[in-house]
């Protein structure tokens, strides 16, 4: 028999624990479970398990494709919420604190706007009568719209812009407990500001790098909304296609499949990378 | 202090432009007097303000998101606040285990959780209600509570406490005189973030609602994958509008930047 006092943070996280039991853990092993049914179009979700949806798409180049683009276009993302990132958050942190408090808004904001207007104003911008193809031809840089909407490229543009402030908020983490006056005793010593921004800052932004990296990774590799409306059928991405199978396709099983599939690897690339900066990290504080 | 150059403020100014231009042509085409998606526009209309009144589906919509972004909040305060002071102060085992369950909504891709829960709620019969859309809702948006509470509960002077304590206060009093005002700020934020989450849900939505529970984003979203108006704009507008209300309302209250990312200085 437990003592009360052991029961304490048992009874008091036990609500949530329950919720979380219920509505996530069960309903996520009902998934890994549905994705060893089969299918028939006309029998439905039949009670049998087998490998064949894994076989079916490990096998197939079709689907093969579609991981291999959702990687690229999340791993392309990452690289360019860093090379613009890192800059912005610098620049944050040396502004004023009234300029600073304004461009927070300004680089935070659009983060509590929704995806779906978000990506709704990277469509007009990007067809072929938008915005971006218009001031072009106008300024007679080309001659007929270069085709941006419904292309990766479009995709990662609309999705630099959604996922770049979790990169500012990680980087800006890292800087904040940075001393300034190494910039200063640098910038005396008459290093150039890209010399004081290479050696000095860049190497304790680090960690923040290395971290939001990981965010807007696993987050660009799953995510929906911009894929979904910027890339439609034409460029498809993981999670459209376990939304298309379950909704349209109504082949539940294989679309349990690929959802594992991608949980898996997003997760195993999670754990890789955090043991990799484990490594490079452990021993610098000791 | 060292200040910015003449190139960190261009390039500050680039940045600015890239992360407001996207909305502002949302809301410049939503003024268009055409039917068709122009920016600039031609003209200042309120025709297509006027037309969201023409479509209940989208007015329909929003107040579904407003009542389920209310109850899912609210359901989620309610789980999290006890869960973060168990968290926060007590050492058992299963602590670690118990936080990492309830931060692991932000690590499962969403659209994973969106065909579980579509899962369960088609076996429970459920699907397409709004009890378990609250439900579900309440699940991915507890990460962010729990977060803001708990950083409220381990920064916390626990000396009140204790004086109230010897002064004979029981435990529910204490509670509710002492540490819940302490806490507020952590509660009020954790509420506003997951009301604001739940709010632009659309992955998870998309697979468990039924015409009648459609949220304003799953609107949105379909309405765009079938055709592009002016109208989608002009009720997109107003969605920026509401949320940058709320924003300044919150920076004015909590601080922006503390909501997002945690306590700073």
């Amino acid at each position: 028999m437990k003592s009360p006092q052991n029961m304490k943070p048992w009874l008091l996280s036990g609500p949530a624990f329950v919720l979380f039991l219920v509505l996530l853990l069960i309903p996520l092993v009902m998934t890994f479970m549905l994705s060893f049914n089969s299918f028939s179009f006309y029998g439905g979700i039949e009670d049998v398990y087998t490998f064949g949806n894994y076989i079916e798409v490990l096998g197939d180049s079709y689907f093969y494709e579609i991981f291999l683009r959702t990687f690229l276009i999340a791993l392309i993302t990452t690289v360019f919420c860093v090379l613009l990132g890192v800059p912005e958050a610098y620049i944050l942190l040396r502004m004023r604190p009234l300029a600073r408090s304004i461009m927070l808004l300004v680089v935070l904001g659009p983060l509590l706007i929704s995806v779906v207007v978000r990506t709704l104003g990277w469509a007009i911008l990007l067809g072929n009568n938008g915005v971006i193809n218009e001031l072009l031809q106008s300024l007679g840089l080309i001659t007929s719209p270069v085709k941006m909407l419904y292309t990766s490229g479009g995709i990662v543009a609309a999705l630099v812009h959604v996922m770049i402030p979790f990169m500012i908020i990680a980087v800006w983490a890292a800087l904040q407990r940075r001393d300034p006056s190494a910039e200063q005793a640098a910038e005396s010593l008459g290093a150039s500001p890209v010399k004081v921004f290479t050696r000095i800052v860049l190497p304790q932004a680090m960690p923040g790098i290395l971290s939001g990296s990981l965010i807007v990774f696993s987050l660009s590799a799953s995510a929906f909304a911009t894929p979904a409306i910027l890339g439609g059928r034409r460029v498809k991405v993981v999670s459209t296609t376990v939304y298309d199978e379950f909704l349209n396709t109504l082949n539940w099983p294989l679309g349990a499949a690929i959802a594992v599939l991608l949980l898996a690897s997003v997760l195993v690339i999670m754990l890789s990378w955090n043991r990799l900066i484990e490594k490079r990290y452990t021993g610098v504080f000791e | 202090m060292i200040s910015n150059g003449r190139y960190s403020l261009l390039f500050n100014a680039l940045f600015t432009l890239f992360m407001v231009g996207p909305l502002v042509v949302v809301i410049g085409v939503s003024f268009t007097p055409t039917g068709y998606l122009e920016f600039p526009p031609s003209g200042l209309s309120l025709r297509w303000f006027a037309a969201i009144l023409d479509n209940p589906d989208f007015i329909d919509a929003a107040w579904v998101s407003l009542k389920l972004g209310i109850a899912s909040a609210t359901v989620s305060t309610i789980v999290a606040v006890p869960a973060a002071l168990a968290i926060g102060r007590e050492k058992f085992s299963g602590r670690e285990a118990l936080q990492a369950l309830f931060l692991s909504p932000l690590t499962v891709p969403t659209v994973v959780l969106g065909i579980a829960f579509l899962r369960l709620l088609s076996v429970l019969e459920l699907n397409g209600t709004f009890v378990g859309l609250v439900l579900c809702h309440a699940i991915i948006i507890t990460p962010f509570v729990l977060r803001l509470v708990l950083s409220s509960v381990v920064g916390m002077d626990r000396s009140i406490e204790k004086a109230a304590i010897s002064l004979g206060a029981s435990n529910w009093t204490v509670f509710r005189r002492i540490t819940m005002p302490l806490i507020m700020p952590g509660i009020v934020g954790g509420w506003v973030l997951a009301f604001i989450t739940s709010f632009d849900e659309l992955t998870v939505t998309v697979f468990i609602v039924n015409p009648s529970t459609t949220t304003l984003p799953v609107r949105l979203f379909s309405h765009i994958t079938q055709t592009t108006d002016p109208l989608i704009a002009s009720v997109s507008t107003v969605v920026i509008l509401f949320t940058v209300a709320l924003m300044l309302l919150i920076n004015r209250f909590y601080g922006l930047d503390r909501l997002l990312m945690g306590e700073t200085k």
